[in-house]
Protein backbone atom coordinates (compact mmCIF):
# COMPACT_ATOMS: atom_id res chain seq x y z
CA UNK A 1 0.00 0.00 0.00
CA UNK A 2 2.40 2.64 1.20
CA UNK A 3 4.78 1.54 -1.90
CA UNK A 4 1.97 2.41 -4.22
CA UNK A 5 1.56 5.30 -2.67
CA UNK A 6 5.35 6.42 -3.33
CA UNK A 7 5.15 5.38 -7.03
CA UNK A 8 2.24 7.68 -7.35
CA UNK A 9 4.16 10.89 -5.98
CA UNK A 10 7.43 9.83 -7.70
CA UNK A 11 5.80 9.41 -10.92
CA UNK A 12 3.83 12.94 -10.32
CA UNK A 13 6.88 14.86 -9.03
CA UNK A 14 8.42 12.83 -12.29
CA UNK A 15 6.24 14.62 -14.65
CA UNK A 16 6.56 17.93 -12.37
CA UNK A 17 10.21 17.72 -13.48
CA UNK A 18 9.40 16.99 -16.86
CA UNK A 19 7.43 20.13 -17.11
CA UNK A 20 9.88 22.24 -15.60
CA UNK A 21 12.90 21.27 -17.75
CA UNK A 22 10.40 21.47 -21.01
CA UNK A 23 9.51 24.68 -19.97
CA UNK A 24 13.19 26.25 -18.92
CA UNK A 25 14.07 24.71 -22.28
CA UNK A 26 11.52 26.58 -24.45
CA UNK A 27 12.01 29.78 -22.44
CA UNK A 28 16.36 29.63 -23.38
CA UNK A 29 15.56 28.81 -27.14
CA UNK A 30 12.74 32.05 -26.98
CA UNK A 31 14.87 34.01 -25.03
CA UNK A 32 17.83 33.09 -27.68
CA UNK A 33 15.78 33.29 -30.81
CA UNK A 34 14.73 37.36 -29.69
CA UNK A 35 17.94 38.45 -28.86
CA UNK A 36 19.12 36.88 -32.18
CA UNK A 37 16.39 38.61 -33.69
CA UNK A 38 16.73 41.47 -32.37
CA UNK A 39 21.01 41.61 -33.06
CA UNK A 40 19.94 40.53 -36.76
CA UNK A 41 17.56 44.03 -37.22
CA UNK A 42 19.93 45.87 -35.21
CA UNK A 43 22.97 44.85 -37.86
CA UNK A 44 20.84 45.79 -40.51
CA UNK A 45 20.31 48.93 -39.13
CA UNK A 46 23.77 49.94 -38.48
CA UNK A 47 24.60 48.66 -42.25
CA UNK A 48 21.52 50.96 -43.37
CA UNK A 49 23.10 53.76 -41.33
CA UNK A 50 26.79 52.68 -42.34
CA UNK A 51 25.90 52.61 -46.28
CA UNK A 52 23.81 56.19 -46.15
CA UNK A 53 26.67 58.05 -44.25
CA UNK A 54 29.01 56.71 -46.83
CA UNK A 55 27.53 57.07 -49.65
CA UNK A 56 24.93 60.03 -49.49
CA UNK A 57 22.24 58.44 -51.40
CA UNK A 58 20.10 55.17 -50.91
CA UNK A 59 20.94 54.68 -54.63
CA UNK A 60 22.48 50.76 -54.32
CA UNK A 61 21.48 50.53 -50.52
CA UNK A 62 18.90 47.42 -50.99
CA UNK A 63 21.36 45.76 -52.87
CA UNK A 64 24.12 46.13 -50.24
CA UNK A 65 21.40 44.67 -47.21
CA UNK A 66 19.56 42.10 -49.37
CA UNK A 67 20.98 38.95 -48.21
CA UNK A 68 21.15 39.58 -44.62
CA UNK A 69 17.60 40.77 -44.82
CA UNK A 70 16.66 38.13 -47.02
CA UNK A 71 17.90 35.92 -43.99
CA UNK A 72 16.61 37.62 -41.23
CA UNK A 73 13.11 37.91 -42.49
CA UNK A 74 12.75 34.31 -43.97
CA UNK A 75 14.10 33.12 -40.19
CA UNK A 76 11.01 34.79 -38.80
CA UNK A 77 9.53 31.66 -40.13
CA UNK A 78 10.37 29.85 -36.92
CA UNK A 79 7.76 31.90 -35.36
CA UNK A 80 5.43 30.01 -37.10
CA UNK A 81 6.56 26.83 -35.86
CA UNK A 82 6.57 28.13 -32.08
CA UNK A 83 2.31 28.75 -32.65
CA UNK A 84 2.14 25.90 -34.13
CA UNK A 85 3.76 24.13 -31.15
CA UNK A 86 2.34 25.88 -28.56
CA UNK A 87 5.24 27.30 -26.78
CA UNK A 88 3.83 31.19 -27.80
CA UNK A 89 0.13 31.64 -27.50
CA UNK A 90 -0.64 33.08 -30.67
CA UNK A 91 -2.63 32.26 -33.64
CA UNK A 92 -0.74 30.31 -36.14
CA UNK A 93 -2.60 31.57 -39.00
CA UNK A 94 -2.26 35.43 -38.06
CA UNK A 95 1.27 34.98 -37.43
CA UNK A 96 1.68 32.72 -40.60
CA UNK A 97 -0.08 35.11 -43.04
CA UNK A 98 2.31 38.04 -41.91
CA UNK A 99 5.64 36.36 -41.68
CA UNK A 100 3.94 35.56 -45.34
CA UNK A 101 2.96 38.81 -46.33
CA UNK A 102 6.84 39.84 -45.41
CA UNK A 103 8.37 37.44 -47.46
CA UNK A 104 6.35 37.85 -49.87
CA UNK A 105 7.63 40.98 -50.33
CA UNK A 106 11.39 40.71 -50.19
CA UNK A 107 11.49 37.62 -52.25
CA UNK A 108 8.95 38.03 -54.69
CA UNK A 109 8.81 42.18 -54.79
CA UNK A 110 11.56 44.28 -53.80
CA UNK A 111 14.39 41.21 -54.45
CA UNK A 112 12.71 39.86 -57.60
CA UNK A 113 12.13 43.62 -59.49
CA UNK A 114 15.66 44.78 -59.69
CA UNK A 115 14.33 48.23 -61.22
CA UNK A 116 12.52 49.58 -57.98
CA UNK A 117 15.41 48.65 -55.45
CA UNK A 118 16.17 52.16 -55.35
CA UNK A 119 13.06 53.66 -55.40
CA UNK A 120 12.26 55.92 -51.79
CA UNK A 121 8.98 53.72 -50.92
CA UNK A 122 11.39 50.78 -50.30
CA UNK A 123 13.71 52.29 -48.55
CA UNK A 124 10.52 53.99 -46.73
CA UNK A 125 9.13 50.15 -46.04
CA UNK A 126 12.65 48.86 -45.33
CA UNK A 127 13.21 51.71 -42.21
CA UNK A 128 9.73 51.09 -40.90
CA UNK A 129 10.04 47.22 -40.82
CA UNK A 130 13.78 47.84 -38.93
CA UNK A 131 12.34 50.17 -36.47
CA UNK A 132 9.36 47.79 -36.03
CA UNK A 133 11.71 44.44 -35.31
CA UNK A 134 14.05 45.96 -33.30
CA UNK A 135 11.08 47.40 -30.53
CA UNK A 136 9.46 44.16 -30.83
CA UNK A 137 11.95 41.46 -30.42
CA UNK A 138 13.58 43.64 -27.87
CA UNK A 139 10.52 43.55 -26.18
CA UNK A 140 10.27 40.06 -25.86
CA UNK A 141 13.62 39.19 -25.41
CA UNK A 142 13.16 41.58 -22.04
CA UNK A 143 9.45 40.32 -21.04
CA UNK A 144 11.35 36.68 -21.28
CA UNK A 145 13.81 37.75 -19.32
CA UNK A 146 10.99 39.36 -16.56
CA UNK A 147 12.62 42.72 -16.82
CA UNK A 148 10.94 44.79 -18.95
CA UNK A 149 12.19 48.67 -19.05
CA UNK A 150 9.50 51.11 -19.40
CA UNK A 151 10.62 53.03 -22.79
CA UNK A 152 10.55 49.15 -24.37
CA UNK A 153 7.16 48.77 -23.28
CA UNK A 154 5.60 52.44 -24.10
CA UNK A 155 7.51 51.98 -27.66
CA UNK A 156 6.24 48.45 -28.16
CA UNK A 157 2.17 50.11 -27.92
CA UNK A 158 2.65 53.12 -29.08
CA UNK A 159 5.49 53.64 -32.28
CA UNK A 160 2.94 51.20 -34.34
CA UNK A 161 0.60 54.02 -34.53
CA UNK A 162 3.22 56.03 -37.02
CA UNK A 163 4.68 52.88 -37.95
CA UNK A 164 1.68 50.91 -39.27
CA UNK A 165 0.56 53.41 -41.66
CA UNK A 166 3.99 54.22 -43.06
CA UNK A 167 4.73 50.43 -43.61
CA UNK A 168 1.09 50.32 -45.47
CA UNK A 169 2.51 53.26 -47.69
CA UNK A 170 5.81 52.17 -48.14
CA UNK A 171 4.81 48.81 -49.01
CA UNK A 172 1.79 49.76 -51.34
CA UNK A 173 4.17 52.43 -53.23
CA UNK A 174 6.80 49.84 -53.88
CA UNK A 175 4.34 47.32 -55.31
CA UNK A 176 2.99 50.11 -57.42
CA UNK A 177 5.98 51.14 -59.03
CA UNK A 178 6.59 47.93 -59.58
CA UNK A 179 3.49 47.50 -61.89
CA UNK A 180 4.74 48.47 -65.17
CA UNK A 181 7.80 46.05 -64.94
CA UNK A 182 6.13 42.96 -63.99
CA UNK A 183 4.06 43.60 -67.35
CA UNK A 184 6.98 44.35 -69.78
CA UNK A 185 8.60 41.14 -68.55
CA UNK A 186 5.69 39.11 -68.28
CA UNK A 187 7.89 37.64 -64.95
CA UNK A 188 6.38 34.62 -63.27
CA UNK A 189 3.28 34.39 -65.44
CA UNK A 190 2.26 31.92 -67.55
CA UNK A 191 0.12 31.75 -70.72
CA UNK A 192 -2.38 29.41 -72.69
CA UNK A 193 -1.94 27.39 -74.77
CA UNK A 194 -0.08 24.95 -72.58
CA UNK A 195 -0.19 21.06 -71.04
CA UNK A 196 -1.75 22.24 -67.68
CA UNK A 197 -4.42 24.06 -69.04
CA UNK A 198 -4.01 26.91 -66.36
CA UNK A 199 -2.91 30.90 -66.66
CA UNK A 200 -1.33 32.39 -64.31
CA UNK A 201 -0.79 36.43 -64.80
CA UNK A 202 1.50 38.20 -61.55
CA UNK A 203 0.51 41.75 -62.67
CA UNK A 204 -3.39 41.46 -61.68
CA UNK A 205 -2.12 38.74 -58.66
CA UNK A 206 0.17 42.23 -57.70
CA UNK A 207 -2.71 43.53 -57.83
CA UNK A 208 -4.90 41.78 -55.98
CA UNK A 209 -2.69 41.48 -53.59
CA UNK A 210 -2.78 45.73 -53.14
CA UNK A 211 -6.26 45.52 -53.31
CA UNK A 212 -6.33 42.91 -50.65
CA UNK A 213 -5.02 45.30 -48.25
CA UNK A 214 -8.01 46.76 -47.84
CA UNK A 215 -9.89 44.63 -45.88
CA UNK A 216 -6.68 42.98 -44.00
CA UNK A 217 -5.65 45.92 -42.59
CA UNK A 218 -9.13 47.70 -41.76
CA UNK A 219 -10.03 44.75 -39.68
CA UNK A 220 -6.66 44.33 -37.96
CA UNK A 221 -5.93 47.93 -37.49
CA UNK A 222 -8.44 50.66 -38.23
CA UNK A 223 -11.63 49.64 -36.30
CA UNK A 224 -10.23 49.01 -32.77
CA UNK A 225 -8.17 51.82 -33.32
CA UNK A 226 -11.18 54.17 -34.17
CA UNK A 227 -13.54 52.42 -31.11
CA UNK A 228 -10.36 53.55 -28.34
CA UNK A 229 -10.71 56.76 -30.08
CA UNK A 230 -14.12 57.50 -29.49
CA UNK A 231 -14.29 55.93 -26.50
CA UNK A 232 -11.58 57.74 -24.88
CA UNK A 233 -12.82 61.02 -26.44
CA UNK A 234 -16.44 60.11 -24.90
CA UNK A 235 -14.59 59.79 -21.78
CA UNK A 236 -12.92 62.86 -21.66
CA UNK A 237 -16.04 65.13 -21.47
CA UNK A 238 -17.48 62.46 -18.66
CA UNK A 239 -14.88 62.59 -16.52
CA UNK A 240 -17.42 63.68 -13.07
CA UNK A 241 -18.81 60.25 -13.60
CA UNK A 242 -18.07 57.55 -10.65
CA UNK A 243 -15.59 54.31 -11.77
CA UNK A 244 -19.09 52.25 -11.41
CA UNK A 245 -21.20 54.11 -13.40
CA UNK A 246 -22.46 52.51 -16.83
CA UNK A 247 -20.29 54.47 -18.70
CA UNK A 248 -17.04 53.59 -17.54
CA UNK A 249 -17.72 49.69 -16.93
CA UNK A 250 -18.74 49.85 -20.48
CA UNK A 251 -15.37 51.78 -21.66
CA UNK A 252 -13.49 49.09 -19.36
CA UNK A 253 -14.60 46.39 -20.84
CA UNK A 254 -14.06 48.26 -24.65
CA UNK A 255 -10.60 48.82 -24.04
CA UNK A 256 -10.06 45.31 -22.88
CA UNK A 257 -11.29 44.20 -26.47
CA UNK A 258 -9.42 47.08 -28.06
CA UNK A 259 -6.17 46.64 -26.10
CA UNK A 260 -6.76 42.99 -26.73
CA UNK A 261 -6.68 43.98 -31.02
CA UNK A 262 -3.98 46.41 -30.76
CA UNK A 263 -1.67 43.55 -28.70
CA UNK A 264 -2.26 41.45 -31.41
CA UNK A 265 -1.54 44.50 -34.34
CA UNK A 266 1.62 44.77 -32.38
CA UNK A 267 2.42 41.11 -32.43
CA UNK A 268 3.18 41.93 -35.92
CA UNK A 269 3.92 45.60 -36.19
CA UNK A 270 5.63 46.69 -33.66
CA UNK B 1 -49.32 12.92 -12.54
CA UNK B 2 -46.65 15.69 -11.11
CA UNK B 3 -45.89 18.69 -13.40
CA UNK B 4 -42.68 20.52 -13.55
CA UNK B 5 -41.88 23.73 -14.11
CA UNK B 6 -39.33 25.00 -16.16
CA UNK B 7 -37.34 28.36 -16.70
CA UNK B 8 -35.32 29.39 -19.02
CA UNK B 9 -32.11 31.92 -18.74
CA UNK B 10 -29.59 33.38 -21.16
CA UNK B 11 -25.96 31.11 -21.08
CA UNK B 12 -24.14 34.58 -21.27
CA UNK B 13 -26.37 37.03 -19.20
CA UNK B 14 -28.41 34.78 -16.72
CA UNK B 15 -31.36 36.39 -17.26
CA UNK B 16 -34.16 34.86 -16.90
CA UNK B 17 -35.82 34.73 -20.86
CA UNK B 18 -38.82 32.42 -20.01
CA UNK B 19 -40.62 30.96 -17.27
CA UNK B 20 -43.09 27.98 -18.21
CA UNK B 21 -45.28 26.44 -15.75
CA UNK B 22 -47.16 22.69 -15.93
CA UNK B 23 -45.04 21.38 -18.39
CA UNK B 24 -45.59 17.76 -18.67
CA UNK B 25 -42.81 15.07 -17.30
CA UNK B 26 -42.54 13.12 -20.82
CA UNK B 27 -42.35 16.84 -22.78
CA UNK B 28 -39.11 16.66 -25.10
CA UNK B 29 -36.62 19.35 -25.59
CA UNK B 30 -38.24 19.78 -29.07
CA UNK B 31 -41.67 20.57 -27.75
CA UNK B 32 -40.16 23.00 -24.98
CA UNK B 33 -38.16 24.97 -27.58
CA UNK B 34 -41.74 24.81 -29.75
CA UNK B 35 -43.16 26.31 -26.31
CA UNK B 36 -40.18 28.78 -25.68
CA UNK B 37 -40.41 30.09 -29.93
CA UNK B 38 -43.88 30.86 -28.70
CA UNK B 39 -42.50 33.71 -26.14
CA UNK B 40 -40.08 34.89 -28.29
CA UNK B 41 -41.44 34.55 -31.61
CA UNK B 42 -38.24 35.89 -33.31
CA UNK B 43 -36.13 32.62 -31.79
CA UNK B 44 -37.25 29.65 -33.95
CA UNK B 45 -36.44 26.37 -32.43
CA UNK B 46 -33.96 25.68 -34.84
CA UNK B 47 -31.79 28.27 -33.85
CA UNK B 48 -32.50 27.43 -30.05
CA UNK B 49 -29.34 25.59 -28.21
CA UNK B 50 -31.20 24.24 -24.98
CA UNK B 51 -28.38 23.04 -22.45
CA UNK B 52 -28.20 21.90 -18.71
CA UNK B 53 -24.92 24.02 -17.98
CA UNK B 54 -24.26 27.53 -19.84
CA UNK B 55 -20.93 25.89 -21.06
CA UNK B 56 -22.31 22.56 -21.71
CA UNK B 57 -23.27 20.70 -24.51
CA UNK B 58 -26.14 21.49 -26.25
CA UNK B 59 -29.64 19.50 -25.41
CA UNK B 60 -30.84 16.90 -27.85
CA UNK B 61 -34.83 17.79 -29.41
CA UNK B 62 -35.51 14.17 -28.23
CA UNK B 63 -34.80 14.19 -24.84
CA UNK B 64 -37.42 13.56 -22.32
CA UNK B 65 -37.67 16.34 -19.69
CA UNK B 66 -38.01 13.61 -16.96
CA UNK B 67 -35.08 11.15 -17.88
CA UNK B 68 -32.71 14.67 -17.36
CA UNK B 69 -30.87 15.08 -14.38
CA UNK B 70 -33.02 18.27 -13.07
CA UNK B 71 -35.63 18.55 -10.02
CA UNK B 72 -38.79 19.70 -10.93
CA UNK B 73 -38.19 23.21 -11.56
CA UNK B 74 -35.75 23.04 -14.44
CA UNK B 75 -32.82 24.90 -15.20
CA UNK B 76 -32.24 25.15 -19.10
CA UNK B 77 -29.52 27.89 -20.15
CA UNK B 78 -30.21 29.12 -23.97
CA UNK B 79 -27.78 30.75 -26.54
CA UNK B 80 -28.89 32.01 -29.91
CA UNK B 81 -27.28 29.47 -33.14
CA UNK B 82 -27.96 32.69 -35.34
CA UNK B 83 -29.94 32.51 -38.20
CA UNK B 84 -30.59 28.85 -39.25
CA UNK B 85 -30.76 27.66 -42.92
CA UNK B 86 -31.76 24.16 -44.13
CA UNK B 87 -29.17 21.95 -45.04
CA UNK B 88 -31.50 20.88 -48.19
CA UNK B 89 -31.81 24.37 -49.52
CA UNK B 90 -27.81 25.23 -48.73
CA UNK B 91 -27.39 21.70 -50.63
CA UNK B 92 -30.02 22.68 -53.55
CA UNK B 93 -27.88 25.94 -54.05
CA UNK B 94 -24.16 25.09 -53.77
CA UNK B 95 -25.01 22.08 -56.43
CA UNK B 96 -26.99 24.31 -59.08
CA UNK B 97 -24.41 26.75 -59.29
CA UNK B 98 -21.77 24.42 -60.60
CA UNK B 99 -23.85 23.08 -63.14
CA UNK B 100 -25.41 26.21 -64.40
CA UNK B 101 -22.26 27.98 -65.00
CA UNK B 102 -19.96 25.26 -66.00
CA UNK B 103 -22.23 25.20 -68.97
CA UNK B 104 -22.61 28.78 -69.56
CA UNK B 105 -18.48 28.30 -70.66
CA UNK B 106 -19.12 25.15 -72.23
CA UNK B 107 -21.73 27.46 -74.74
CA UNK B 108 -19.30 29.99 -74.98
CA UNK B 109 -21.35 32.90 -73.79
CA UNK B 110 -20.10 36.32 -74.64
CA UNK B 111 -17.75 38.46 -72.02
CA UNK B 112 -16.08 35.49 -71.29
CA UNK B 113 -13.75 34.64 -74.36
CA UNK B 114 -12.71 36.61 -77.25
CA UNK B 115 -15.78 37.59 -78.97
CA UNK B 116 -14.77 35.43 -82.16
CA UNK B 117 -15.31 32.66 -79.83
CA UNK B 118 -18.86 33.87 -78.79
CA UNK B 119 -21.12 30.35 -78.84
CA UNK B 120 -18.61 28.33 -80.70
CA UNK B 121 -17.82 24.79 -79.70
CA UNK B 122 -15.01 23.01 -78.74
CA UNK B 123 -13.23 20.84 -81.50
CA UNK B 124 -12.28 18.69 -78.99
CA UNK B 125 -14.55 15.78 -78.22
CA UNK B 126 -12.85 15.23 -74.32
CA UNK B 127 -14.18 18.74 -73.91
CA UNK B 128 -17.59 17.50 -74.59
CA UNK B 129 -17.49 14.53 -72.64
CA UNK B 130 -16.18 16.82 -69.71
CA UNK B 131 -19.13 18.53 -69.92
CA UNK B 132 -21.72 15.68 -70.05
CA UNK B 133 -19.15 14.08 -67.23
CA UNK B 134 -19.58 17.14 -64.75
CA UNK B 135 -23.10 17.90 -65.47
CA UNK B 136 -23.78 14.35 -64.11
CA UNK B 137 -21.93 14.52 -61.37
CA UNK B 138 -23.54 17.35 -60.13
CA UNK B 139 -27.68 16.34 -61.35
CA UNK B 140 -26.50 13.25 -59.41
CA UNK B 141 -26.01 15.49 -56.69
CA UNK B 142 -29.18 17.42 -56.80
CA UNK B 143 -31.27 14.51 -56.87
CA UNK B 144 -29.22 13.01 -54.09
CA UNK B 145 -30.37 15.43 -51.67
CA UNK B 146 -33.75 15.62 -52.92
CA UNK B 147 -34.42 11.93 -52.73
CA UNK B 148 -31.65 9.78 -51.38
CA UNK B 149 -30.15 11.84 -48.55
CA UNK B 150 -31.70 11.55 -44.37
CA UNK B 151 -29.92 14.45 -42.25
CA UNK B 152 -29.56 14.11 -39.35
CA UNK B 153 -29.98 17.76 -38.72
CA UNK B 154 -32.06 19.82 -40.08
CA UNK B 155 -30.59 23.38 -40.30
CA UNK B 156 -26.82 24.98 -40.50
CA UNK B 157 -25.61 28.69 -39.56
CA UNK B 158 -26.72 30.88 -42.73
CA UNK B 159 -23.24 32.12 -42.82
CA UNK B 160 -22.12 28.46 -44.38
CA UNK B 161 -24.52 29.01 -47.52
CA UNK B 162 -21.80 32.28 -48.78
CA UNK B 163 -18.81 30.03 -47.41
CA UNK B 164 -19.82 26.69 -49.47
CA UNK B 165 -21.33 28.56 -52.50
CA UNK B 166 -18.26 30.68 -53.17
CA UNK B 167 -16.30 27.67 -52.67
CA UNK B 168 -18.44 25.57 -54.89
CA UNK B 169 -19.74 28.25 -57.34
CA UNK B 170 -15.69 29.63 -57.33
CA UNK B 171 -14.06 26.93 -58.10
CA UNK B 172 -16.41 25.56 -61.09
CA UNK B 173 -16.00 28.67 -62.62
CA UNK B 174 -12.30 28.39 -62.69
CA UNK B 175 -11.83 24.79 -63.86
CA UNK B 176 -15.14 25.59 -66.63
CA UNK B 177 -12.86 28.29 -68.17
CA UNK B 178 -9.50 26.66 -68.91
CA UNK B 179 -11.59 23.12 -69.96
CA UNK B 180 -13.94 25.08 -72.45
CA UNK B 181 -11.06 27.49 -73.35
CA UNK B 182 -10.43 28.04 -77.17
CA UNK B 183 -6.59 27.28 -76.08
CA UNK B 184 -7.20 24.34 -74.53
CA UNK B 185 -4.91 21.73 -74.74
CA UNK B 186 -6.15 17.91 -74.84
CA UNK B 187 -4.58 15.21 -72.40
CA UNK B 188 -0.98 13.85 -73.58
CA UNK B 189 -1.49 10.32 -73.77
CA UNK B 190 -4.71 10.90 -75.98
CA UNK B 191 -7.93 8.31 -76.18
CA UNK B 192 -6.28 5.60 -74.02
CA UNK B 193 -5.90 8.49 -71.10
CA UNK B 194 -9.26 9.64 -71.45
CA UNK B 195 -11.20 5.97 -71.63
CA UNK B 196 -8.94 5.42 -68.40
CA UNK B 197 -10.22 8.44 -66.60
CA UNK B 198 -14.12 7.79 -67.84
CA UNK B 199 -13.93 3.97 -66.45
CA UNK B 200 -12.53 5.27 -63.14
CA UNK B 201 -14.90 8.40 -63.04
CA UNK B 202 -17.95 6.15 -63.99
CA UNK B 203 -16.92 3.56 -61.60
CA UNK B 204 -16.62 5.40 -58.06
CA UNK B 205 -20.10 7.62 -59.50
CA UNK B 206 -21.83 4.27 -59.34
CA UNK B 207 -20.13 3.22 -55.87
CA UNK B 208 -20.66 6.83 -54.54
CA UNK B 209 -24.37 6.15 -55.24
CA UNK B 210 -24.67 2.69 -53.71
CA UNK B 211 -23.03 3.92 -50.30
CA UNK B 212 -25.61 6.94 -50.11
CA UNK B 213 -28.05 4.04 -50.76
CA UNK B 214 -26.21 1.77 -48.21
CA UNK B 215 -26.57 4.68 -45.46
CA UNK B 216 -29.87 5.36 -46.37
CA UNK B 217 -31.87 2.39 -45.70
CA UNK B 218 -29.40 2.24 -42.37
CA UNK B 219 -31.88 4.67 -41.26
CA UNK B 220 -35.77 4.20 -41.27
CA UNK B 221 -37.80 7.13 -42.29
CA UNK B 222 -38.28 10.14 -39.81
CA UNK B 223 -35.28 8.24 -37.29
CA UNK B 224 -32.20 9.82 -36.16
CA UNK B 225 -30.60 5.87 -35.34
CA UNK B 226 -27.16 5.46 -35.76
CA UNK B 227 -26.05 1.88 -37.09
CA UNK B 228 -22.75 0.85 -38.20
CA UNK B 229 -22.34 0.09 -41.92
CA UNK B 230 -21.81 -3.21 -43.10
CA UNK B 231 -21.21 -4.59 -46.36
CA UNK B 232 -24.18 -5.27 -48.62
CA UNK B 233 -24.77 -7.30 -51.78
CA UNK B 234 -24.03 -4.39 -53.69
CA UNK B 235 -20.27 -5.17 -54.66
CA UNK B 236 -19.32 -1.57 -54.39
CA UNK B 237 -20.13 -1.46 -50.95
CA UNK B 238 -17.40 -4.10 -50.29
CA UNK B 239 -15.53 -1.10 -49.53
CA UNK B 240 -16.84 -0.96 -45.95
CA UNK B 241 -14.42 -3.47 -45.00
CA UNK B 242 -11.69 -1.31 -45.43
CA UNK B 243 -13.00 2.01 -44.72
CA UNK B 244 -15.43 3.74 -42.45
CA UNK B 245 -16.71 6.88 -45.01
CA UNK B 246 -16.38 4.87 -48.55
CA UNK B 247 -18.26 7.96 -49.79
CA UNK B 248 -15.83 9.98 -49.94
CA UNK B 249 -13.20 7.70 -51.18
CA UNK B 250 -15.60 7.19 -54.21
CA UNK B 251 -16.38 11.10 -54.69
CA UNK B 252 -11.70 11.16 -54.39
CA UNK B 253 -11.90 8.34 -57.21
CA UNK B 254 -14.49 10.63 -59.22
CA UNK B 255 -12.44 13.75 -59.01
CA UNK B 256 -9.12 11.81 -59.78
CA UNK B 257 -10.92 10.48 -62.82
CA UNK B 258 -12.12 13.74 -63.79
CA UNK B 259 -8.35 15.14 -63.55
CA UNK B 260 -7.19 12.88 -65.47
CA UNK B 261 -9.92 13.17 -68.22
CA UNK B 262 -9.51 17.03 -68.54
CA UNK B 263 -5.29 17.13 -67.59
CA UNK B 264 -6.26 20.55 -66.33
CA UNK B 265 -4.58 21.74 -62.81
CA UNK B 266 -7.26 24.11 -61.31
CA UNK B 267 -9.54 20.47 -61.37
CA UNK B 268 -6.09 19.20 -59.63
CA UNK B 269 -6.53 21.88 -56.94
CA UNK B 270 -10.06 21.36 -56.75
CA UNK B 271 -9.45 17.73 -55.93
CA UNK B 272 -6.91 18.45 -53.78
CA UNK B 273 -8.86 20.84 -51.23
CA UNK B 274 -11.76 18.46 -51.74
CA UNK B 275 -9.88 15.74 -50.21
CA UNK B 276 -8.16 17.43 -47.36
CA UNK B 277 -11.43 18.52 -46.62
CA UNK B 278 -12.92 15.03 -46.85
CA UNK B 279 -10.25 12.99 -44.85
CA UNK B 280 -10.84 16.01 -42.32
CA UNK B 281 -14.46 14.81 -42.01
CA UNK B 282 -13.99 11.25 -42.47
CA UNK B 283 -10.99 11.34 -39.31
CA UNK B 284 -13.99 12.90 -37.38
CA UNK B 285 -16.64 10.67 -38.42
CA UNK B 286 -14.39 7.51 -37.74
CA UNK B 287 -13.42 8.93 -33.90
CA UNK B 288 -17.08 9.21 -33.24
CA UNK B 289 -17.50 6.19 -34.90
CA UNK B 290 -15.35 4.33 -32.47
CA UNK B 291 -16.38 6.10 -29.78
CA UNK B 292 -20.29 5.41 -29.75
CA UNK B 293 -19.55 1.38 -30.91
CA UNK B 294 -17.45 -0.56 -28.51
CA UNK B 295 -17.48 -3.20 -31.37
CA UNK B 296 -16.86 -1.11 -34.28
CA UNK B 297 -14.16 -3.36 -36.78
CA UNK B 298 -10.54 -2.73 -36.46
CA UNK B 299 -9.81 -3.66 -39.85
CA UNK B 300 -11.52 0.06 -41.27
CA UNK B 301 -9.41 3.25 -42.10
CA UNK B 302 -11.69 6.87 -42.26
CA UNK B 303 -10.85 7.04 -45.67
CA UNK B 304 -8.02 5.55 -47.70
CA UNK B 305 -7.54 1.64 -47.12
CA UNK B 306 -4.82 0.88 -44.58
CA UNK B 307 -3.42 4.54 -45.10
CA UNK B 308 -5.58 7.63 -44.12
Amino acid sequence: MASSEEDGTVEEKENNNKKRTKSALTTAWLTFYNIAMTAGWLVLAMAMLRFYIKKGTHKGLYRSIARTLKFFQTFALVEVGHCAIGIVRTSVIVTGVQVCSRIFMVWLVASSIRQIQNEESVILFLVVWTVTEITRYSYYTFKLLNHLPYFVKWARYNFFIVLYPLGVIGELLSIYAALPFVRRSGMYSMRLPNKYNVSFDYYYCLIIVMLSYIPCKETVCLEPTFKLLQTSFSCKTHLTHSKGSKLAVRMRSINKKVIGSISSISENYG
Amino acid sequence: MKHYEVEILDAKTKEKLCFLDKVEPNATIGEIKSMFHRTHPQWYPARQSIRLDPKGKSLKDEDVLQHLPVGTTATFYFRDLGAQISWVTVFLTEYTGPLVIYLLFYFRVPFIYAPKYDFTTSKHWVVHLACMCHSFHYMKRLLETLFVHRFSHGTMPLRNIFKNCTYYWGFAAWMAYYINHPLYTPPIYGEQQIRLALILFLFCQIGNFSIHIALRNLRPPGSKTRKIPYPTKNPFTWIFLLVSCPNYTYELGSWLGFTLMTQCLPVAFFTLVGFIQMTVWAKGKHRSYLKEFRDYPPLRSPIIPFIL
